[in-house]
């Protein structure tokens, strides 16, 4: 590609020192907002969104290659399919301890609070799964088009 | 040998107690195996994992349509929370019999003779055609079953985004095209439908469909209400294609692949025709929509109207599925005119219609499949004298043509005579008239295709001698659909029947 030297990421170096440090805090506060969500507001998907988001910021900086690399495709895509997995399975689960379909309660057979924390930590989990791995799917299909 | 036994008598002891949760398995079955189709990137397994899953999808169904005739309404709790504020599976007549018709084709559908070059998707990725598949019929069956309002909202957008993938998937390149425009036109149907549920939800304060109708006695803002009715009614008429609001039906069925245009003919617009029944009759009530909002001085014109425009337009179609859409437009006409009648009789001829119809689209959708398999075009001129070559097919397109037009002996005739009844009943000889005259219309393109088969010399430049007849696996399915359109058309009392109680618990007014 034609791109001016001085237009090359390559050559922005402010942007890739604070990019690569940022990172950490980018998925730190996806797991928080994720763990957070069983108490006040948060949850999967805007966990999950910020979990991609960290992701899609290396895939600008560095390149979708380099990207793809930390996490490939393929992982994401079973991601996408695996999340739904673990969100119906807690459902089953919640079926096979005798209760309703996602009746969490019944998760733990003696503290009803505490088994509805499990089910909705599951599920959750479930979603974070999904929602990263969709945002980021997204961005690898629109990235890699025409290459 | 006891051994066996205990563990026979183990295992009905669990099958009893998981027939508990059949109602949310429906639903929670097919959507569970998408992910697992698509994780076995494989298009035979995902084959086998769709058939499975949708063949215990319809044993549960047909198991809970029995015990919804014997003992009344079933009901499931979600979570375990009390419906008016959790949310609640609910079968009852009516939706565990469209329910029926939906797990019925969509597992005929699947071990339909695969024509690979009926599908734009790349080598080795055909499993995920089954992973949408089976969201989209887990969308639709969840549209039935829900006795939540926002829940059906959900699962219509399940089944729209799924069914808008399955469309652009066609062969041809204009399948993207058809598809955008049904993703547009779909789109818009769907936020009518939810500026309609705000609007209940902030008169009522409740989504349960049972609550929210009893709520709705005591609402004595008539000007929202006519909105909300309004939205909701424009909304389930977008995505059911009456008259004005059908122009994406026609392309979307042409172009999707021939297994898809069955599947979404035979179940796409009877649900939302399902969703459209549940808004007049459930949660505004009979009297409210024909006395008060006058909907039969609206529906009863437009239906009127799809009868003899789709049927019309059908005549001069080239394309045998472009001719196909376009008669669908009209018996979708023949469904709201079941409902615009506002006598019990007619209402039992546009629910028993829905059913006939479903049978006898899907039979034809699947028999054009056969065409294209084997022919390699769906063009009506290439298609002369091809019922010599394919006497099988063709034979089925004559019987399900014929219940199209309302012969006696076929579906076809079961529901018209219902229909021109429920008119006689309301003194609307006009209406039975037309209805009678629209049939003929149904004779000039059946007859079309009749003659093209059978009395007329192979174009040049077809080479139909190589024509052979489709494989087993396609016409067993085809035969199927057909002998069905047959067998209900003599023996009405399972599909009459039910319609007849599923009318009388709609009409009734009280859920």
């Amino acid at each position: 590609m034609n791109v001016p030297k001085h237009m090359r990421m390559r050559e922005k170096l402010i942007l890739r020192v604070a990019a690569k440090s940022l990172l950490p805090f980018f998925f730190l506060f996806a797991l928080y907002v994720q763990f957070h969500g069983d108490f006040g507001p948060g949850g999967g998907f805007q966990a999950g969104v910020i979990f991609a988001a960290g992701i899609v910021l290396y895939g600008l900086i560095y390149g979708i290659e380099a990207a793809q690399a930390v996490i490939p495709r393929i992982w994401v895509e079973i991601g996408v399919a695996v999340g739904v997995l673990i969100w119906g399975g807690t459902g089953i689960w919640t079926m096979q301890s005798g209760g309703r379909y996602l009746e969490y309660g019944k998760l733990d057979p003696e503290h009803f609070v505490h088994g509805q924390h499990l089910g909705i930590m599951f599920v959750e989990l479930g979603v974070l799964c999904t929602v990263a791995s969709g945002m980021t799917l997204i961005f690898y299909l629109f990235a890699g088009r025409g290459r | 040998m006891f051994g066996l036994l205990s563990t026979w008598s183990d295992w009905a002891t669990s099958l009893s107690t998981l027939s508990e949760h059949f109602p949310v398995l429906v639903v929670v079955v097919p959507m569970l195996s998408a992910p697992l189709c698509f994780l076995s990137r494989n298009g035979r397994a995902a084959r086998g994992i769709s058939f499975f899953a949708l063949l215990s999808c319809l044993l549960m169904v047909i198991h809970l349509l029995g015990r919804v005739l014997d003992e009344g309404v079933v009901s499931y709790r979600l979570g375990g929370w009390p419906p008016p504020l959790g949310i609640e599976y609910r079968y009852d007549q009516i939706n565990a019999f469209v329910a029926l018709i939906v797990a019925f084709v969509a597992t005929v559908v699947v071990p339909f003779g695969q024509n690979k070059k009926a599908f734009r998707v790349p080598a080795g990725r055909t499993n995920v055609i089954y992973a949408v598949y089976l969201l989209c019929t887990s969308g639709l069956l969840g549209m039935c079953v829900t006795g939540d309002l926002f829940n059906v909202y959900v699962f219509l957008e399940i089944s729209s985004l799924s069914a808008y993938t399955l469309v652009a998937i066609g062969a041809e390149r204009r399948a993207m095209m058809s598809a955008f425009s049904y993703l547009t036109m779909g789109t818009i149907g769907g936020l009518f439908f939810l500026i309609g549920i705000g609007m209940l939800y902030q008169m009522t304060g409740t989504l349960n469909i049972v609550d929210l109708s009893m709520r709705l006695y005591d609402v004595s803002s008539v000007r929202t209400l006519s909105v909300a009715f309004a939205t909701l009614f424009v909304g389930v008429s977008i995505k059911l294609a009456v008259f004005p609001l059908h122009q994406w039906l026609p392309n979307a069925y042409t172009y999707a692949p021939p297994k898809v245009s069955a599947f979404l003919a035979a179940t796409a617009t009877k649900v939302a025709f399902y969703v459209m029944l549940r808004i007049i009759f459930t949660i505004f009530g009979r009297e409210r929509s024909f006395e008060q909002m006058n909907l039969d001085r609206i529906l009863l014109p437009l239906s009127i109207a799809a009868m003899f425009m789709g049927s019309i337009a059908a005549i001069y179609q080239t394309n045998i599925k472009r001719l196909l859409a376009f008669s669908s437009i009209a018996q979708i006409g023949y469904m709201t005119l079941g409902i615009s009648l506002d006598s019990l009789t007619g209402l039992v001829g546009g629910i028993v219609h829905l059913f006939n119809h479903a049978l006898m689209k899907g039979g034809l959708f699947l028999a054009v499949a056969c065409i294209l398999f084997r022919l390699g075009s769906v063009k009506i001129d290439d298609m002369r004298g091809i019922g010599r070559r394919m006497p099988w097919t063709m034979g089925a397109v004559v019987v399900l043509g014929l219940g199209l037009v309302g012969v006696p002996g076929t579906v076809g005739f079961v529901s018209k005579w219902y229909l021109v009844l429920g008119a006689l009943e309301r003194e609307l000889y006009v209406v039975a008239f037309l209805t009678l005259v629209s049939s003929l219309l149904a004779v000039v393109y059946v007859w079309r295709l009749v003659e093209v088969a059978w009395f007329s010399d192979p174009k040049p430049g077809i080479r139909m001698a190589e024509v052979r007849e489709a494989p087993l696996t396609m016409v067993v399915p085809v035969w199927a659909l057909a002998a069905a359109t047959i067998y209900f058309g003599i023996f009405t009392e399972h599909s009459a029947g039910v319609a007849r109680l599923a009318a009388a618990q709609l009409f009734g007014g009280t859920p």
